[in-house]
């Protein structure tokens, strides 16, 4: 598995990406070149000054500087990619699994309520869940979550309705295997392919998510760094000062960028009918 | 066929059921008495108890529900709290910019995305693939309202032609002045409107439909039946796009309208950045002002279009091929 990941450049090069990512969102106080939060407003909206200078990318309308904020955002990104990616996997396999395995009026029940959820385009979905919540991080992970359960439901109840009819199924039965352990145990072990490329393909979602819902004030609340705030700071000056909304976006491209390149190299992987197809 | 539409039309009303249920109780599931909410802060005892009769908030909750649903069947979506102006009223005024720069992103995405597809697969291999490819996966990594910030500052600030917001008159009202006066100025003022905020909305969509017209036409272009008809001498232009492209558009149609909604949910976050006058801005700007009646009547518009738009593709799919039947 892992040889296949590493002859897969497209896999190879998200896994890069986002180690890069996560390795800068672990040790981003020790990566700034200044403090994040530091205001000076004798420096206010200075150009981006190149590799060796005091404010590399620049700095924002408190005299902030813009690269050591696009470091330190990073943490809130991936954290509330990760949680609401989390959250909704572990939501959606079970409702999933339970709606293909019982089948029947739970099948109908749960997956009704999927196709309610699916009814609202997603990202107004979020804004309205976290405008009735109230905004924050919080509320904000809880929305993306709830956005991406149907997809990740949706694919599970069909891996499981694949596989249930398999023969070493039927063998599990036969020899006496509890309900749960064929599904946990045989049935999601084998049909998680799908479901594991859906999710890190949903990382990238729930991350311009998180970006959009900032970007209009109802995500996380400051002092805490955003990249999605950043834009709306930046979008106050963009006559003058583009640089404080071009920098923060590059780092939205280049992290879900990441995602998609290791959800396509997974695919591959993982299904080679649909190699270069 | 018939009976399929009517089952999926009875669906749709079930599920369109579902969808007020859910939009109906956001008011009630916000933290806080919604009266409060809807009263701000400087009220006294008096405009809470007239508040709360006038709303109807003194009552069941079911019995709530379905006077709500009685009035929204007719049009009646309450009175917007900061305005004093019919909810309904403000939406019908904006759906139709709404309506105008979705169609405009979804003719940027298509213009683009299939001609770019049915290249990238016929030269399969070559650079023109992987360049389309590339730009395909930067495109759908984008999020668009970066984009449109991105449009705005590095290229409408130094373009006279581009304007920086609004609408202008709108595309198809300016066609039709431009029909009737026979000056095309209203109808380029439009255009000249549209132009970034479809771009800004259409790329991500363009992205995910070159890579499937891709991939679809790939399939199609090793299949029997082109091979035949390259055997028996037609030409290879005539193959791809005659025999080919009809059939690999299949799949593409069918995530237009999956596309569609992700369109409408991205619209509401563009149009606040192009200060486009549509239903998505206006309720963002009713969520910081707290303005319920407002995102509960936008929001329950937005999914009624969206549900509809889904039904018309579905349905549109056997009429594209015949061959399909339903049961």
């Amino acid at each position: 598995m892992v040889k296949k990941i590493l002859k897969n450049r497209s896999a190879l090069l998200g896994i890069l990406i986002i180690g890069a990512l996560v390795l800068s969102a672990v040790f981003a106080p020790y990566l700034t070149p200044t403090d994040p939060f530091a205001q000076n407003l004798f420096t206010r909206y200075v150009e981006p000054q190149g590799l060796g200078e005091d404010h590399v990318l620049g700095t924002d309308d408190l005299g902030r500087d813009i690269l050591a904020r696009i470091i330190m955002g990073t943490r809130l990104s991936l954290t509330v990619g990760l949680i609401a990616t989390g959250i909704s996997l572990i939501i959606g396999v079970i409702l999933g699994s339970v709606a293909g395995y019982m089948g029947g009026w739970a099948d109908n029940l749960i997956m009704r309520f999927m196709d309610l959820i699916l009814a609202f385009p997603g990202v107004l979905l979020a804004i309205a869940i976290v405008a009735t919540l109230g905004p924050g991080m919080v509320n904000t992970m809880i929305a993306i979550a709830i956005v991406r359960i149907p997809a990740m439901a949706r694919v599970t109840r069909s891996q499981v309705l694949a596989l249930k009819e398999e023969e070493f199924v039927e063998a599990a039965h036969a020899i006496g295997c509890g309900h749960m352990r064929i599904l946990f145990r045989h049935i999601l072990i084998n049909g998680f392919a799908p479901i594991v490329v859906l999710a890190t393909l949903g990382m990238g979602t729930a991350i311009v998510t998180e970006a959009s819902l900032s970007f209009l004030g109802l995500g996380a609340q400051p002092p805490a760094i955003s990249w999605g705030r950043m834009l709306s700071v930046g979008r106050q000056a963009l006559r003058n000062a583009p640089h404080v909304t071009l920098y923060p976006g590059l780092a939205i491209v280049v992290t879900v960028l990441g995602f998609n390149l290791l959800g396509d190299g997974m695919r591959d992987i993982l299904d080679p009918r649909l190699k270069n197809n | 066929m018939f009976e399929y539409a009517l089952r999926r039309l009875f669906y749709l009303i079930l599920i369109l059921f579902g969808v007020s249920v859910l939009v109906f109780l956001m008011v009630h599931i916000a933290p806080g008495d919604p009266v409060l909410v809807l009263l701000g802060e400087d009220f006294t005892q008096e405009d809470y108890d007239r508040l709360m009769q006038l709303h109807g908030f003194d009552r069941s909750l079911p019995e709530q529900y379905f006077s709500w649903l009685g009035r929204a069947l007719r049009g009646d979506l309450g009175i917007s709290i900061r305005q004093g102006v019919p909810v309904s009223l403000l939406i019908w005024q904006r759906m139709g910019a709404t309506v105008e720069l979705a169609l405009a992103a979804v003719f940027v995405a298509v213009c683009t995305a299939i001609p770019l597809g049915v290249l990238a697969a016929v030269k399969r291999g070559t650079i023109i693939d992987m360049a389309s490819m590339v730009v395909s996966l930067l495109a759908v990594s984008m999020p668009p309202f970066w984009l449109a910030l991105v449009l705005l500052a590095y290229l409408a600030l130094h373009t006279p032609l581009l304007p920086l917001f609004g609408r202008g008159v709108g595309v198809v009202p300016g066609l039709l002045e431009t029909v009737t006066t026979g000056n095309f100025d209203p109808l380029w003022q439009g255009i000249r409107h549209v132009l970034l905020p479809a771009i800004s909305l259409g790329l991500a969509m363009a992205a995910v439909l070159t890579r499937l017209t891709r991939s679809s036409m790939l399939d199609i272009l090793n299949r029997d039946y082109v091979r035949t008809a390259r055997a028996k001498g037609l030409a290879y232009r005539k193959v791809v796009f005659k025999h080919a492209l009809r059939n690999a558009l299949m799949p593409v149609v069918t995530i237009i309208g999956v596309q569609f909604g992700a369109l409408l949910g991205g619209a509401v976050v563009t149009e606040t950045v192009f200060a486009w006058p549509g239903v998505g801005r206006l309720i963002v700007n009713a969520i910081s002002q707290r303005d319920f009646p407002i995102v509960q009547g936008g929001v329950l518009m937005l999914a009624l279009v969206f549900s509809l738009v889904n039904l018309i593709v579905d349905l549109s799919y056997g009429f594209l091929n015949p061959r399909i039947r339903y049961d």
